[in-house]
């Protein structure tokens, strides 16, 4: 291809920003209706929406609020959380191998929700598993700004999330190692997988403002993550602070991803997969794949717990297994990928 | 905009890099910073630049300091360009100029008319106007730091601070860069230029600055600092000298015989 046609090829592979935000607004709002739609039980949507409506408790409305609902309502959110906390990961470490969990947050949210099973609290208090995994996120992020500072360069930050990760990681172990009894192993093993399914709406509730408040600290970081892509100083020469850029930033993924893996135990992959293919969408502006990404995050999400319903295959497949299983040879293509281009 | 730097310092691990660097730099004018590898003259950039805290001494920017001007103000007011010229993501040409308009942008606002027009005056002037739709991944060493340095233009401040902006050009376009900062200067900006090619800071600059030895060695107008016994104990070289219409210049020939085995 002659240089000239590279360019065209370039500059007609790149959609408008506004249509893009639309496409994948309209696709997300498509597979919510969907996932609504499609499950174990049969129901007919059109008549249990117009029971829940006329606030009439039969079967159907009941199967809408209590499975069907919680369930899209949280595959879009955890969706939304992971892709864009990976775009802003990525935009920060300028690495297009980052993701979510490098900080350690959602390693640290898994070991709060494990610490519930272990102690056997999950039964006592409905609320329970997904309040250990917010304060397992909290904890994180204090402990990663104790150990990488105000000042911390983005490899401490790297390496301080490492740590934690593996700390997380070696205490869940510990607790599956010491635990009761089998069926709390089971029961462990099982949340980590992640899932979306049997969580009732008072989750959602629980979690969606921080979710909320995540997104906004990570959209807001947009104009600081595209002058980075300059490096450090010449985004400091643009009048950005990067100390506070870094706090907001993981203070919007702990926020976002600490509320996701709290409710939902690991989703793995969306973070990593979905900002990486949208980028050349995008034209690799940072900012604007922010957005991007976390609508692209809720659509995977959402297909994937679709699917999970769907395959013919008994116990229902976890959804943390399967974006593992569709993510992880992506993560080989992306990886032969960049050697190639060294 | 006027700087002046007073009792700059600068140490890393108590070991000094620099003592007791004084600079003043006057609207209109274009100081070269010149001297030898390690003798600091990127970390002088960053300090007036205000990206790193000297351990002594201060900065001030028209009378006032960094933190009273206020961040983002300053980022109007002074545009640095990076040596190197690192972009991490291949982000389209046009849109890598439109970064330097960040400063003047508020929250959710797109890029205004002055910013378009700022964009454009920018690429026109560093000539990377036919450049604008290619992606930073399909243009040369070259292109790129013209596209860097026209997203440091595009910034529309009244100092530049840049970072050996020639080091990957060929001839031609060192010699339209260097005209193009010498006509910046004309109007009225200021402009400190890190430059190893002597010749082209000898006849582009009002006014060299010899960094080496731990500290300003020597500064004032380009014919008095490059003299012979200043170049040979900066640098370590003899030079040849001449002279094209007027304008004399010098270019670096051999190492000189104090050099021998001698760390800069």
């Amino acid at each position: 291809m002659t240089q000239a046609a590279a360019v065209e090829a370039v500059e007609a592979s790149v959609p408008p920003y506004g249509l893009l935000v639309a496409g994948l607004s309209i696709l997300v709002v498509i597979l919510w209706c969907l996932s609504l739609a499609i499950g174990y039980a049969p129901l007919d949507l059109l008549q249990a929406v117009r029971d829940v409506v006329n606030g009439e408790r039969t079967l159907a409305a009941l199967v809408l609020t209590e499975l069907r609902l919680p369930r899209a309502l949280l595959g879009c959110f955890v969706g939304l959380s992971l892709g864009i906390s990976g775009a802003a990961m990525q935009g920060l470490m300028r690495n297009p191998l980052a993701e979510p969990g490098i900080i350690g947050v959602s390693g640290a949210a898994a070991f709060g929700a494990v610490t519930i099973f272990y102690f056997g609290l999950a039964g006592a208090l409905s609320l329970a598993l997904p309040l250990g995994g917010i304060a397992g996120a909290a904890a994180a992020t204090f402990l990663l700004y104790g150990l990488a500072g105000r000042g911390a360069g983005t490899m401490t930050l790297i390496l301080a999330g490492v740590a934690i990760n593996s700390f997380a990681g070696a205490l869940t172990a510990l607790a599956l190692n010491l635990s009761p009894n089998p069926y709390a192993v089971t029961e462990i093993v099982f949340w980590l997988l992640g899932s979306l399914a049997d969580r009732s709406l008072p989750y959602v509730w629980l979690v969606l403002p921080l979710m909320i408040l995540g997104w906004g600290l990570l959209i807001a970081s947009g104009p600081a993550l595209d002058g980075l892509t300059l490096g450090e100083d010449t985004a400091q020469s643009l009048g950005f602070d990067l100390g506070r850029l870094r706090l907001q930033l993981i203070a919007g993924t702990a926020l976002a991803v600490g509320a996701a893996v709290a409710v939902t135990g690991s989703i793995a992959f969306v973070g990593l997969v979905v900002p990486h293919l949208l980028r050349p969408l995008v034209a690799h502006r940072p900012g604007r794949l922010l957005l991007v990404s976390g609508l692209g995050g809720a659509a995977l999400t959402l297909a994937a717990d679709i699917a999970v319903r769907l395959l013919p295959i008994r116990p229902e497949l976890k959804l943390g297994v399967v974006t593992a299983i569709i993510g992880a040879p992506f993560l080989f293509a992306l990886i032969y990928r960049l050697r190639e281009e060294e | 905009m006027e700087i002046e730097a007073k009792g700059i310092a600068v140490r890393f691990d108590a070991v000094a890099l620099f003592e007791g660097v004084d600079l003043v730099m006057r609207a209109g004018e274009m100081v070269g910073l010149i001297g030898p590898n390690g003798s600091g003259k990127t970390t002088l950039l960053r300090v007036l630049a205000n990206l790193r805290a000297p351990e002594s001494g201060r900065v001030h920017y028209g009378g006032r300091t960094a933190a009273e001007i206020g961040r983002r103000e300053l980022a109007r007011r002074i545009a640095y360009l990076a040596q190197g010229g690192s972009v991490h993501w291949p982000m389209r040409v046009e849109a890598l100029v439109a970064l330097g308009r960040l400063p003047h942008r508020r929250p959710l606002q797109g890029l205004d008319a002055a910013d378009r027009n700022a964009i454009e005056q920018a690429m026109t002037a560093a000539d990377v106007a036919s450049l604008r739709k290619r992606t930073m991944a399909q243009v040369s060493g070259g292109e790129r730091m013209r596209v860097l340095l026209a997203r440091s233009l595009a910034v529309d401040a009244s100092v530049l601070l840049a970072d050996e902006p020639i080091a990957a050009l060929d001839p031609l376009h060192q010699l339209q860069v260097m005209e193009l900062l010498r006509a910046i200067a004309g109007k009225g900006r200021s402009i400190i230029v890190v430059l190893h090619d002597l010749a082209l800071a000898m006849r582009f600059c009002d006014r060299l600055v010899l960094l080496a030895r731990g500290g300003i060695l020597v500064e004032g107008p380009p014919a008095q600092v490059l003299t012979d016994a200043h170049l040979a104990e900066a640098y370590g070289v003899d030079v040849v000298r001449g002279e094209r219409d007027g304008v004399p210049f010098v270019l670096p020939w051999t190492p000189s015989a104090t050099s021998q085995g001698r760390a800069p």
